[in-house]
């Protein structure tokens, strides 16, 4: 929906208007197809290239966390659904990946696996709920549901409670491949996070992709043109579960940990401000904002509170100047859809 | 030892008013979320922060200017309405013409400040605040021992939900607020001043946040978290009263908060987690909610 076109009494469509961010809608172009087709090049190069120049558990955490931002951008950003609990996802998987490589000493491509697999059926069940309110309503009843899933993992056993799982074993990928040395992990990490994005990419622009769309731009015309549109936002939000237990797996993983910080309400709020910095419903915002915030949150980790306060500040400047998000800016500069 | 269906009954009612305690505190924090979300249609997430404000306010006035328990009951609240008000002229004011999501970004965004500098401010842990004079000691009654706050809070609590419900069905100034909830633009052109509407809606319901922090903060410890997670299960209220009907918000605060004080006597375990099972149900038999309009 755009933002212009909003008329400011907003009391009856409150409920009936699918809401989502002001994503403009621009026609994909072969042009723009072949731009995407740079963009990718680039952050391949750039992939292969930043362990060079950087801390590689630094980039391993930043691209765990974009491939959690743009799991949560394919819901927000194409099915217009802002979720308020995707830390649940996320934390889930990274539990039972954890808990899968040290209890039942499965191979870590198969404990990753685990945890997207947790995550899917976790989505299924808090997507079906979530799916039946609209608007600001979805994002309580996700907020609300994935406190309750903060509330088992504390109380359960298999979790650690306060804990978490400790010293998760890294193991050997296919049973051979030994993952302790970073620069191995690193390659793993980074063919995750690409096949993440590519699959991502594909699922915006398939078909499907554009019910999606048109289901955010306007439910009841995509509900009268005879689409089931339950299915497709239950289809998304699964999609979305399932990746971004993806990237709290192979989080859980890299830094042999599983803790209640990942399940817990910021971790929601974090993923939003990942997104949000980086740019709504532009398909590589969420890349941009992790590089971001995960640096921002490295350099202030000495200054405690601050980290709070200025996450807070951030939401609010975004909110009120800076909409479009990094990328978003960068998109209307170079006049191509990122 | 009296028992009731095998548990003492002293402890069952001791349970129970805890319950009807942290209903009285759900009541008055979802009810001026609903009063907000109806006119401004923002989702007020900073509204368990200024809780929490409401009730560090009170602290303050305590401990650094000998401002007893009822000048912090007058106090906090219209210090943190006022605060309210700038968020509103400053802020919030500036997102009406925008889709409702982008208020709740911005209040969370306001939420994580708040917490944050209290948290600079004072730390952590918890700071007590011990119950006015006036208002200590208790009444031993045949099934249970009542003490005399408690008591206070519940009736306090419900006779202000009811002077909000009045004031909102009863007087000229509700009837301006219902008005303008159902149609803004109309109202308008009556020459009702709107914008002022919505800046003294804002401010009485982030008050009565505040009040309700005030009489927390003798039950609870005060600490800049206890906004965090009571805001979640107030939202979860919220959605299952639906925010359609004042008094659904005061019934459902209510009656929630006694379910919740239920499950600590037969279930310990699922009190946490209760109030969100019953969300689920909700959803699944009457997505609207149980007071809620359906669309």
């Amino acid at each position: 929906m755009s933002v212009t076109a909003e008329p400011a009494v907003m009391t009856e469509t409150a409920e009936t208007q699918g809401s989502g961010p002001d994503a403009p809608i621009r026609p994909e172009s072969r042009d723009a197809k072949r731009f995407h087709r740079y963009v990718m090049f680039a952050i391949a190069v750039a992939l292969v290239l930043l362990p060079f120049g950087l801390y590689p558990i630094f980039v391993m955490k930043v691209l765990c966390f974009a491939l959690f931002g743009l799991a949560f951008n394919l819901l927000l950003g194409y099915g217009g659904l802002l979720s308020f609990g995707h830390a649940a996802f996320f934390g889930v998987a990274g539990y039972v990946s954890a808990h899968a490589a040290k209890v039942w000493g499965l191979n870590p491509e198969f404990a990753i696996l685990g945890g997207v697999a947790a995550a899917a059926a976790l989505g299924l069940c808090i997507g079906a709920l979530a799916i039946r309110r609209q608007g600001i309503y979805f994002a309580m009843i996700t907020l609300a549901l994935a406190q309750m899933v903060y509330f088992f993992s504390l109380q359960a056993k298999f979790t650690g409670g306060e804990d978490g799982i400790q010293g998760v074993p890294r193991g050997r990928l296919f049973g051979v491949i030994d993952l302790q040395d970073d620069r191995v992990l690193y390659v793993l990490v980074a063919v995750i996070f690409m096949a993440g994005l590519l699959m991502i990419y594909r699922i915006i622009h398939s078909p499907f992709g554009q019910v999606l769309k048109a289901i955010r731009d306007n439910e009841p015309r995509a509900v009268s043109l005879g689409y089931r549109v339950n299915r497709y936002k239950l289809a998304v939000f699964v999609l979305s579960a399932a990746l971004a237990g993806l990237a709290g797996g192979t989080k859980a993983i890299v830094f042999q940990l599983a803790s209640l910080t990942d399940v817990h309400w910021s971790m929601s709020g974090e993923v939003i401000l990942i997104t949000l910095v980086g740019g709504m419903g532009a398909i590589f915002g969420p890349i941009a904002g992790a590089f971001v915030i995960v640096a921002m949150e490295s350099y202030l980790a000495p200054f405690g509170a601050w980290v709070t306060i200025i996450q807070g500040a951030v939401f609010v400047v975004c909110v009120l100047l800076f909409r479009d998000g990094v990328v978003g800016v960068l998109s209307r500069l170079l006049k191509r859809p990122l | 030892m009296t028992t009731l269906f095998g548990f003492p009954t002293q402890a069952l009612f001791g349970q129970l008013l805890l319950g009807l305690i942290n209903g009285s505190f759900y009541a008055l924090l979802s009810l001026g979320l609903a009063i907000i979300f109806g006119l401004l249609n923002i989702i007020n997430f900073a509204h368990g922060a200024l809780y929490m404000a409401g009730a560090f306010v009170a602290w303050i006035l305590l401990n650094h200017l000998g401002l007893g328990y009822w000048w912090s009951l007058l106090l906090a609240p219209v210090a943190v309405a006022l605060f309210g008000v700038l968020i509103e002229r400053t802020l919030l004011s500036r997102l009406y013409k925008l889709d409702h999501l982008y208020g709740l970004l911005l209040t969370f965004g306001l939420a994580l400040i708040i917490q944050g500098m209290f948290r600079l401010q004072f730390g952590v842990s918890g700071l007590p605040y011990a119950v006015p004079a006036e208002l200590a000691g208790g009444t031993r009654l045949p099934f249970m021992y009542l003490p005399t706050y408690r008591g206070w809070v519940v009736v306090a609590s419900l006779a202000v939900c009811l002077t909000t419900w009045l004031l909102i069905e009863k007087t000229k100034l509700g009837a301006y607020l219902r008005a303008a909830t159902e149609n803004p633009a109309l109202v308008q052109t009556f020459g009702v001043n709107v914008p002022l509407l919505l800046t003294v809606t804002y401010a009485f319901g982030v008050g009565l946040a505040a009040l309700a922090g005030v009489l927390a903060a003798p039950i609870y410890t005060v600490s800049p978290m206890m906004g965090a997670d009571i805001i979640i299960v107030v939202f979860a209220v919220v959605v299952i009263g639906g925010m359609g009907s004042i008094m659904g918000s005061i019934v459902t605060g209510f009656g929630l908060g006694l379910v919740e004080g239920l499950t600590k006597v037969f279930y310990p375990q699922g009190s946490t987690t209760v109030i969100f099972v019953i969300m689920a149900i909700v959803l699944l038999t009457k997505p609207a909610g149980l007071f809620g309009r359906s669309s």
